[in-house]
Parts: C-alpha cells; sequence; structure tokens
C-alpha cells in the first residue's frame, strides 16, 4: 500500500510494468519489490525444495526470498533479486521455480513430504538401487532441482570489461562511506566510489532522521553533489564489488543498463578491476532474522527492510505491523511505521528490560512461536511467561541485530573476530593489505558513529600516500545504543527457518550435529545452509549459533565457514565479456585472403590464422580433385601460396651468429652471407621445439622463420636464452611476421614465372639453391630466398606486407599464364609428404632430433639448447621409434593418421604396439596413399611390412617400410 | 595480482607469462653430471613461503624478470630483470 507524502520516488512518473502477466504500476525510483508491496502482492516466490509460498524479505542484495526472472527469450535472467531491480516502463518480470503458476504451484507437495526431505536426505535416499542413480533418481532430481531457469538461447546482450585505478577506493557510499569518500578528496586524493545501489547514501536514504539539522536523505544528496563536481572523484552507483584480490586489486560488477528499456547501445553489465592504493570498506551490516515456526511467511520481513519501504519507497508493507526484536533497532521501526501513519499491532521484544513504546504497545520477554496464513501472513502467536497469545497481522517486522558486512575483508584468508559487544563477527585489521573498515561493517552501528570513523579512517588512509589531512567538521546525528540481547532461535514444534534460499530449517542443523557433521564446514556441506546464491547473508550467523548450542560449544569457537569471492552472483557473460564468438579466439589473416575467399577456397584455421585449404575449379565437386590437380601443377608447371603465417625473427647484432649457434642444433656464424640453412632447435630437454630456415641477410643481420604454430613460443624461447642464459651476447630480435608478406613459387616454371615480376635477374648465380638476396618488385624493395618445401625447384618471394595484395595477385595470374595457380594447404601436405619433410604432426614434443634422423644436426663441435640432455640415454638407440615412410601394399589402400602399427601377425593391442602413422595423403604422383610414421626401430626396418590399424575409424591396411623421402632422394629437382 | 616490470612499472599479471623457478637461469655446464642436470631441469620445490621465478613481460616490453614473493601471503617483494640478475651472478 503506497503511503500519500512519503518516499522518495518520483510520484510525477508512473511506471508500469508486467509480474507474471499482470500490470503492475508503480513509479521512478522503484525496485520491483518496492512496486509489488505497493500493490498488495505479497506472494512472489516459491522456495527451492518445499515450494513454500515467499515473499520480499529484505530491501537490498541479500534478499533470500523474491527471487525473479527478468526479460524473456534470449535476455531471459533468471535469479534476479526484485530487491534490486529497478523498475521501467516495459520491464517483464516472471515469478520462478512454481508450476504451473505461482498461486498453484503443484510442487507444493514437496512441503507435506517434509519429514522426509531434511539434511542428507539424497544421501541416505539414493543409494539403492545401484542402477537407479543414473536412470530414475538423477533424471528426476535434474528436473526438479535448482531455481529458475536459462532460456538456452545464445546470449546476445552486450556485456564489457574495464580496468580502473585510484588512490583510494570507497566501498559503500553510506554515512561512513560518504564520509570517507569525501574527506579523501578534499585531500587530493583520487578516489572511486562505489555502491551497489542505484542511489548513493546506503541507510541515509531509508531512516527517518537527521545529519546536522537536515534530513539524512538531504544530507546524503549534498555531498554527493559536492563528489560530483570535484575532478578528482568518480563515482559508480549501481556497482557491487566481488571481490578481493592481491596488491590492492578488486573486482566489480557494474550493472549499467539492467534498470534501463532502452540501453542505446550500452552493455548490460561491466566487470570492473579495479586497482587501489588505499581501501575503505564501508559495506554496513546486514539484519538478521530470528528462527521460529514458519518464519517463511510472505508477509515476515527485516525490520529495518520495513523502514526501507516506509521511509524511501513510501510503501507500507502491511496494513497492521507487528515488530518482532531482541534489541533497540525494531522500536525504531514500531515508530517510522506510527509517523507515516501505518497501524502498528505490538512490539514483541524479546527482552525482558525492552524499553517503553512511545505511542504504541511493547509486549517485554514475548518470543513469536508460530506465524499463520498460508499465502500471506494473517497472524502471529507469541509466547510470554503467562502463556501464549495470538495476533491478527498482516506483516510482521523482525530484527535479531546486525551482523557487519565483512565479506570482502575475508577474501585473502582472513578470518573475522568475534565480538561479544555485538554479539556478531567483526573485521580485524589488516586481514586485506591496504584496507580499513569504517561504520557499522566495523562494528559501529550508530549514525554519529559512521560518519565520524569515515572521516577518520580516510584521514589515515590519504595520510598513508602521502597527502595532508583534512579537518573534519563537527556532525550533529543519531548516536542511539543499541542493547542486544541475543536471540538465534524460538524454542519449539515445528520447523523454523534458517537459511531461506535453500530450505534449511534449525532441525537440518540439529540434525547435522547430531550425526556428527558437527565443524560448520561440515554442517554447511550436509545441509546445503549457505550455499544458495544469496551465499548465506541473512542465515549463516543464525545456523552458527544453532549448531554451537546443539554441540555444546561457544559460537566463536565453532567459527565461520569461508567467505569466498563473489560477494554477489556475477554472470559468466560479464567475466568473459569479450569472449563470446569471434572474441574468444581473434582472426588473423594474411594478405591474400580476400583474394583466396573469392577464387572459392574454404578456409581452415591454423592457430589464429586462415589459409586456403584448397582452391576449387569449375567442375571439381570434391577437394581430392582440387588437391590433386594443384600438387601435379606444382610438380609440371608452377604455384603460389602465401606462407606469411611462418613466424619470422629478425635478429641484428655482432654476436647474432654466437646466438644462433647456442639455439640451434646446428652451426650458423659459419653461414656465408646470401645464404639460408636449414636449422633445428631443441628444447633443454633434448627433445625437438621447432625447425626451420636462417638467412644472412649482413654480417650482423639474420632472419629466422619459425614454423606457423611455434611463432610466438620461439620468440619467448629466443628472448629467454638470451636474456637469463647469456645476456653477455650482443644481440637484439623482434618479431616481423606481420610486417612481410611472403609466397612461395614453387615448381619447374618458377624462375620463369618470377622474371618477370622480380627487377633483377634470377638464375644459379646470383641466387643458387639456399641463396638468399634482396630483391626489388616493381620498384618495391624485397627478399628473395631459394628454398623448397615441395621438393621442386622453388623460391620465396617476401615484400612488406602492405604490397602483399597485389604481389599475390600479380603471382597467380604469372603462374595461370604458365599453367600454374595458387595452391593449399591440402596440397602443400602432399607435397611435403612426398618429400618426407617434417611439420609439427612429427615433431609433437615427444620426438628427438635422433627419432628424425637428424641427429648429426646437433653439433659435436660446440654446445646448444638440448645438447647434453639430447644424448641422455633413452632418447636415442633401436628402442625408440624413428621416422619412417608407409605406403599401402594389401588390399586395403587406405592410411589415416594417428593409427597404430603392428607386426603382421600380431594382436593389435596397446602391448604389441610399434608406432603411429603421423601425416598421410594421397599422392597422385604414386597414384597411391603415402604416409609418414614413427616406428620402433624404424631405419633398419625399410623392406618390412607392418600392419596399420586404426581402431577409430576402423581401418586396417598392410603396409611396406621405406625411407620417408618419396619422391627425388637425390633432390636434384630443387637444386637444379 | 600486480607485478612491478622494471621497464614498464606495475602491470596486471595478465601481461605476463609465467616460466617457473629462476634456478633455471644457473644453466649447468654441458659437461656437468646427470644429477646436477636432472636437478636443474625436473626437480622444483613447492615452498609455502619465499619464492624467485621467472616471468615474461610477453604482453608488454619483452622483459623476462626474475620476481620474489610469498606463496603464502601473495606478497610481491622484489622485481628485477634476468639479465641484471644473471650477470650480476656470472
Amino acid at each position: 500500500m503506497r503511503i500519500a507524502g512519503r518516499g522518495r520516488v518520483d510520484r510525477s512518473k508512473p511506471v508500469s510494468f508486467t509480474f507474471d502477466s499482470h500490470r503492475v504500476q508503480g513509479f521512478a525510483g522503484d525496485t520491483v519489490a518496492s512496486a509489488l508491496l505497493a500493490n498488495d502482492i505479497k506472494l512472489v516466490a516459491r522456495s527451492f525444495k518445499y515450494h513454500r509460498p515467499r515473499g520480499v524479505m529484505g530491501a537490498g542484495s541479500e534478499e533470500a526470498n523474491a527471487l525473479v526472472t527478468v526479460g524473456r527469450a534470449a535476455h531471459q535472467d533468471p535469479n534476479v533479486r526484485a530487491t534490486m531491480q529497478e523498475i521501467y516502463d516495459g520491464l517483464e518480470v516472471r515469478s520462478q521455480n512454481r508450476w504451473p503458476s505461482l498461486d498453484v504451484d503443484l510442487l507444493a507437495i514437496n512441503d507435506l513430504a517434509a519429514p522426509f526431505l531434511g539434511a542428507g536426505f539424497y544421501y541416505k535416499t539414493f543409494m539403492w538401487p545401484k542402477a537407479f542413480w543414473e536412470r530414475v533418481y538423477e533424471p528426476i532430481i535434474r528436473r526438479s532441482a535448482g531455481l529458475g531457469a536459462l532460456s538456452g538461447a545464445h546470449n546476445e546482450d552486450l556485456y564489457e570489461k574495464a580496468f580502473a585505478f585510484c588512490d583510494v577506493l570507497v566501498i559503500g557510499a553510506g554515512p561512513a562511506g560518504l564520509m570517507a569518500a569525501l574527506t579523501a578528496a578534499r585531500a587530493g586524493a583520487d578516489v572511486l566510489l562505489a555502491d551497489e545501489d542505484s542511489e548513493l547514501g546506503g541507510r541515509l536514504n531509508s531512516e527517518n532522521e537527521e545529519v546536522d539539522g537536515i534530513s539524512a536523505s538531504e544530507w546524503a544528496a549534498d555531498v554527493v553533489d559536492e563528489l560530483s563536481a570535484m575532478p578528482n572523484v568518480r563515482m559508480m552507483p549501481r556497482t557491487t564489488v566481488t571481490g578481493a584480490y592481491d596488491q590492492g586489486t578488486f573486482g566489480a560488477l557494474e550493472r549499467v543498463s539492467h534498470h534501463l528499456n532502452d540501453a542505446s547501445g550500452r552493455p548490460l553489465e561491466c566487470f570492473w578491476r579495479i586497482v587501489a592504493k588505499r581501501t575503505i570498506l564501508c559495506t554496513g551490516a546486514i539484519e538478521r532474522p530470528i528462527a521460529f515456526r514458519n518464519n517463511d511467511r510472505p508477509g515476515i520481513m527485516s525490520a529495518a527492510a520495513v523502514r526501507t519501504y516506509v521511509n524511501r519507497y513510501g510503501v507500507a508493507p502491511g496494513r497492521a505491523v507487528t515488530v518482532f526484536t531482541n534489541n533497540d533497532d525494531g522500536h525504531r521501526t514500531a515508530r517510522d511505521l506510527r509517523a507515516a501513519g501505518v497501524h502498528v499491532t505490538a512490539v514483541l521484544d524479546s527482552r525482558k528490560d525492552a524499553p517503553e513504546g512511545q505511542g504504541y504497545q511493547v509486549i517485554p520477554g514475548a518470543e513469536v512461536c508460530d506465524a499463520g496464513g498460508r499465502k500471506a501472513l494473517e497472524s502471529v502467536t507469541y509466547r510470554t511467561v503467562s502463556g501464549e497469545e495470538k495476533l491478527g497481522t498482516d506483516c510482521l517486522a523482525v530484527s535479531g541485530g546486525w551482523n557487519p558486512s565483512v565479506h570482502l575483508t575475508c577474501h585473502m584468508n582472513g578470518r573475522p573476530e568475534w565480538s561479544e559487544d555485538i554479539q556478531s563477527f567483526g573485521p580485524v585489521e589488516g586481514m586485506v593489505p591496504g584496507m580499513t573498515t569504517a561504520g557499522a561493517c566495523n562494528g559501529t552501528f550508530s549514525t554519529l558513529g559512521a560518519l565520524n570513523e569515515g572521516a577518520e579512517k580516510a584521514n589515515e588512509a590519504v595520510e598513508a600516500l602521502g597527502f595532508k589531512a583534512v579537518e573534519t567538521e563537527r556532525l550533529v546525528a543519531e548516536d542511539a545504543p543499541y542493547n542486544l540481547e541475543p536471540l538465534w532461535a524460538v524454542a519449539g514444534r515445528g520447523r523454523a527457518w534458517l537459511d531461506f534460499q535453500n530450505d534449511v530449517t534449525v532441525k537440518d542443523v540439529k540434525q547435522a550435529a547430531k550425526e556428527n557433521f558437527r565443524s560448520v564446514e561440515h554442517m554447511k556441506r550436509y545441509t546445503t545452509q549457505g550455499m544458495a546464491p544469496d551465499q548465506g547473508k541473512t542465515s549463516s550467523m543464525g545456523a552458527l549459533a544453532v549448531l554451537a548450542d546443539a554441540t555444546g560449544r561457544g559460537i566463536p569457537e565453532t567459527g565461520t565457514t569461508t567467505f569466498r569471492p563473489p560477494f554477489v552472483p556475477v554472470s559468466i557473460a560479464a567475466l568473459g565479456a569479450g569472449g563470446q564468438g569471434i572474441g574468444f579466439s581473434p582472426e588473423r589473416f594474411t594478405t591474400s585472403h580476400e583474394a583466396s575467399v573469392t577464387d572459392g577456397a574454404p578456409m581452415i584455421e591454423a592457430g589464429l590464422w586462415y589459409r586456403p585449404s584448397y582452391f576449387p575449379k569449375t567442375g571439381e565437386t570434391k577437394w581430392r580433385q582440387s588437391c590433386d590437380r594443384e600438387v601435379q601443377m606444382v610438380r609440371n608447371a608452377v604455384g603460389v601460396c602465401d606462407v606469411s603465417t611462418l613466424g619470422k625473427i629478425d635478429i641484428q647484432g655482432s654476436d647474432a651468429g654466437a646466438f644462433l649457434d647456442f639455439v640451434y642444433t646446428n652451426t650458423f656464424s659459419t653461414l656465408k652471407l646470401g645464404k639460408v640453412r636449414y636449422g633445428l632447435m631443441l628444447r633443454e630437454d633434448g627433445t625437438v621445439l621447432d625447425d626451420g630456415t636462417t638467412a644472412r641477410l649482413g654480417e650482423e643481420h639474420f632472419v629466422m622463420t619459425t614454423t606457423t604454430a611455434a611463432a610466438g613460443p620461439v620468440m619467448r624461447h629466443l628472448e629467454y636464452v638470451h636474456q637469463c642464459l647469456r645476456p653477455e651476447l650482443d644481440v637484439s630480435m623482434v618479431s616481423v611476421t606481420e610486417h612481410w608478406a611472403q609466397f612461395a613459387v614453387a615448381g619447374p616454371k618458377s624462375r620463369e614465372l618470377l622474371s618477370g615480376i622480380v627487377g633483377e635477374e634470377i638464375d644459379n648465380e646470383r641466387i643458387p639453391f639456399m641463396g638468399c638476396g634482396e630483391i626489388t618488385v616493381g620498384g618495391i624493395r624485397g627478399r628473395l630466398f631459394r628454398i623448397s618445401f615441395s621438393g621442386e625447384h622453388a623460391y620465396e618471394i617476401a615484400v612488406p606486407a602492405r604490397y602483399g595484395e597485389s604481389l599475390y595477385q600479380a603471382l597467380v595470374q604469372k603462374a595461370e599464364a604458365l599453367g600454374g595457380g595458387a595452391y593449399g594447404m591440402e596440397a602443400l601436405n602432399v607435397l611435403r609428404i612426398e618429400k618426407g619433410f617434417i611439420t609439427h604432426s612429427e615433431i609433437h614434443g615427444r620426438t628427438t632430433a635422433f627419432d628424425i634422423g637428424m641427429e648429426r644436426m646437433v653439433s659435436a663441435k660446440k654446445d646448444c639448447i638440448g645438447k647434453t640432455m639430447s644424448e641422455r640415454p633413452g632418447l636415442y638407440g633401436d628402442e625408440r621409434e624413428q621416422l619412417v615412410g608407409l605406403k599401402p601394399v594389401g588390399a586395403v589402400k587406405q592410411l589415416t593418421a594417428g593409427a597404430h602399427l603392428f607386426e603382421v601377425d600380431a594382436d593389435p593391442v596397446r602391448e604389441n604396439e610399434q608406432g603411429y602413422t603421423t601425416s598421410v595423403g594421397f599422392s597422385t604422383t604414386f597414384e597411391s596413399f603415402l604416409g609418414l610414421a614413427f616406428l620402433r626401430n624404424g631405419r633398419a626396418r625399410h623392406g618390412e611390412q607392418v600392419v596399420m590399424v586404426d581402431h577409430l575409424r576402423g581401418v586396417t591396411a598392410r603396409c611396406e617400410v621405406c625411407d620417408p623421402v618419396f619422391f627425388d632422394p637425390e633432390g636434384g629437382r630443387m637444386r637444379g | 595480482m600486480r607485478l612491478t616490470c622494471p621497464h614498464c612499472g606495475e602491470r596486471d599479471r595478465r601481461e605476463f607469462y609465467y616460466q617457473g623457478d629462476a634456478v633455471a637461469l644457473n644453466r649447468p655446464d654441458p659437461d656437468a653430471s646427470d644429477v646436477v642436470w636432472d636437478d636443474y631441469l625436473h626437480n622444483r620445490d613447492n615452498p609455502a613461503g619465499m619464492t624467485r621465478d621467472l616471468w615474461y613481460h610477453e604482453g608488454g616490453c619483452g622483459a623476462w624478470i626474475v620476481v620474489s614473493r610469498n606463496t603464502v601471503t601473495h606478497e610481491v617483494l622484489t622485481t628485477a630483470l634476468a639479465s641484471d640478475v644473471k650477470e650480476a651472478s656470472a
């Protein structure tokens, strides 16, 4: 019910939204919860396990009951706390965890079965028969488990992540936080003030009190105005700091446009990583409930939340409100209700010496022992020394005292300390380096105390950072005592709720203790208390107290469970913002990409790169047709292939040669100017890291190529070897992979092709086999390398990347005129298999120089990375699987990669495995499949027959073992 | 987590690649015994407390850095260029 003339909502701006398809009217400034209460909608949700009717319980992010689903289709967002969702025109809200409707929920049958569904129910019940678990129990449990549901559709909402830096981070903008931010900002520090509410001010906006002679909310607004005008202050409303991490780093979730009908391109949420030199935690406290029978009825709320609804939203959560309290704070609620003209039935105060009522009835020594009314509260029964009485009421405001929100102080392994004064756990200085606490989260509950402490802690923080502390004015504000007498659970029969979100009752905790789950961590896991999305914000303290009582220990001895991030649920989409779709794996394109795509080439991924598989010509319907044609084209005419994806590292310095001698197994310091050499690189443990060619462009200038896959790791390795092992060497290196576009031109007509394109004459004199030199292409300086990965007379031509596209087109055009054309990865693979050239299929991280037949490339004359360990026993010899070639000789002519090799008559089982295939391809040159494989003692077994068995694809083929170089073993074609 | 690169200043750990124990700087003589090489390559302590490890500022200047930190408190005590550390020990 709306109260005339009260609250901070804007009555000139009506807002309408839907709840389960019913139109609900509210005002700008309302949350879903306040608008529902204003419309007397008490039943908002169904509970997790027993499907009990539930209403709004609190007014903040700790809300345990009022979880709703917002939006629809792909935008559907489950488990949104109705207390945090601001309303806007067109907002769609639905209740969840009910079927067929909120009013009639068939699964409420669970509530009748409650005696059987207590703690440990699953563990005890679903033990037998064993086979039933997977087929019967699990599917049923899975269907009924969980709270809200995801849409199942792709999430199209926009999310963002960002970094922020500041001198002083103030978390929470209540009285302590506002004063802390103001003080630090006045001292000149860079201040960041984050608060999860839409409006800064915290409890100042919820209480009916004055600060410095004006209403608390006005005072807060004035401070916010002053802060807004300061250039060194950044305020972040709707931002929950979710976790404290190392070196002053904090995670924070900003709800950027959850409150907007039209986000206008803004993200839904932004996940911040805030780095602060000092942090002042001003997160306040959370009011705790008191457990009694049926204390989960809709209409039973936190007493402080009732004040929030009355004072901030101008909403009376009931027409006849009863207060149940164990401290003075509950009386505040009664006073505020009365001031707003709402009838207060009575204040039931568990303390025998309860203060007198100020215009309302107080019943001292009273404990509520039952609540009636199923879908809305109708009555409460209370007990005093003189017996039980029933009281008609439609709202019960409960205050069991306050728990400081110490969560963030505990994120780095700190443990809070028990305080007798407030009967709760409070923070200890230094739990998070650089963080101090002020106000209610520090156990200072009065407004004046919070204001002063905020200023004081801010001054300490800025002084530590070298700023001058500022004089703070003396403020006048509320400073009432708290006078708490602990009461956790009212004794009696029936179920009394502790954890509303996971449906855990006092009985469950006692049951856990009885079954010897006495440790708080065990009790938590056995009962699931505190394991719901709210992580026990309102329930953990009560459960702990009940456990302490049941096990005959004190609360401090029993201890708390571990507080872990995040403080509130964070969507994975926000944490991983930017990582969906191509953001997960950025695309790297070569300069020929567009031309390849235009030619219809299917592109395949090579790391982040995209490379053409093959170039289909008219009439070719299968990839093999194109591949075969391209292979023949290279063997008989000329082919062009973009090889820019290979890593290129420019290495310079007077010790560049010595450096290469140390990272390669073979010698490069002796390489003549204008020559290229193949090099093999090992890891320090003796296995092969990478291979490639390195050219000497100058006396002190080399350019290295790496494989596409290892470009990054090799760069890192080279820097490591230089900086960590050989810093005395005068050498510098830089990756130039992206700077050069490089194309292979291969085939008997390659020289003919290039002679029309390259400015200089190309002959064996100028560019012999394994030679290189500078050239000009249309006036542009480029490089030419005579190297071959196909076994043909071949070159690689490189130009600065910006000329890549035009050079590629010129090369392909000319090649086509000579009866050739572009070739893709499939043809490249067949060409290199025919020549027995290796790739990372062969040097896959387990093979040694010996295995690939290159042990003679490990120079005996010098040390190099991996040399010592490559000589370890076990890394060479007959037992090693060695690189061989395979040709099918039986009825089955197909080979597959990744298949296993066996002796002809052996059973094809693991124990008999002799090796495996690594690369296969169909060679049109030989009219046969060819394979590269590793076979035990393979080099001595050329001519033998083995059986290839692919257990996965069901292929068995008899093969002959041969030399891995099938084509032109003398190499005459590439030297020619 | 934040690390101070001697070249670039304090940076988020996402800019760095983690290698492992800084014992990697002490490469044995090629003729050293198998035991020495085995130790160098494979055997690492897993201390609760102080460690010295190597990080690579891959998303930054490319410097290899020796970081002294505490695995219990997560405190980062010192950072230094690996090349300086190596040359000082030579």
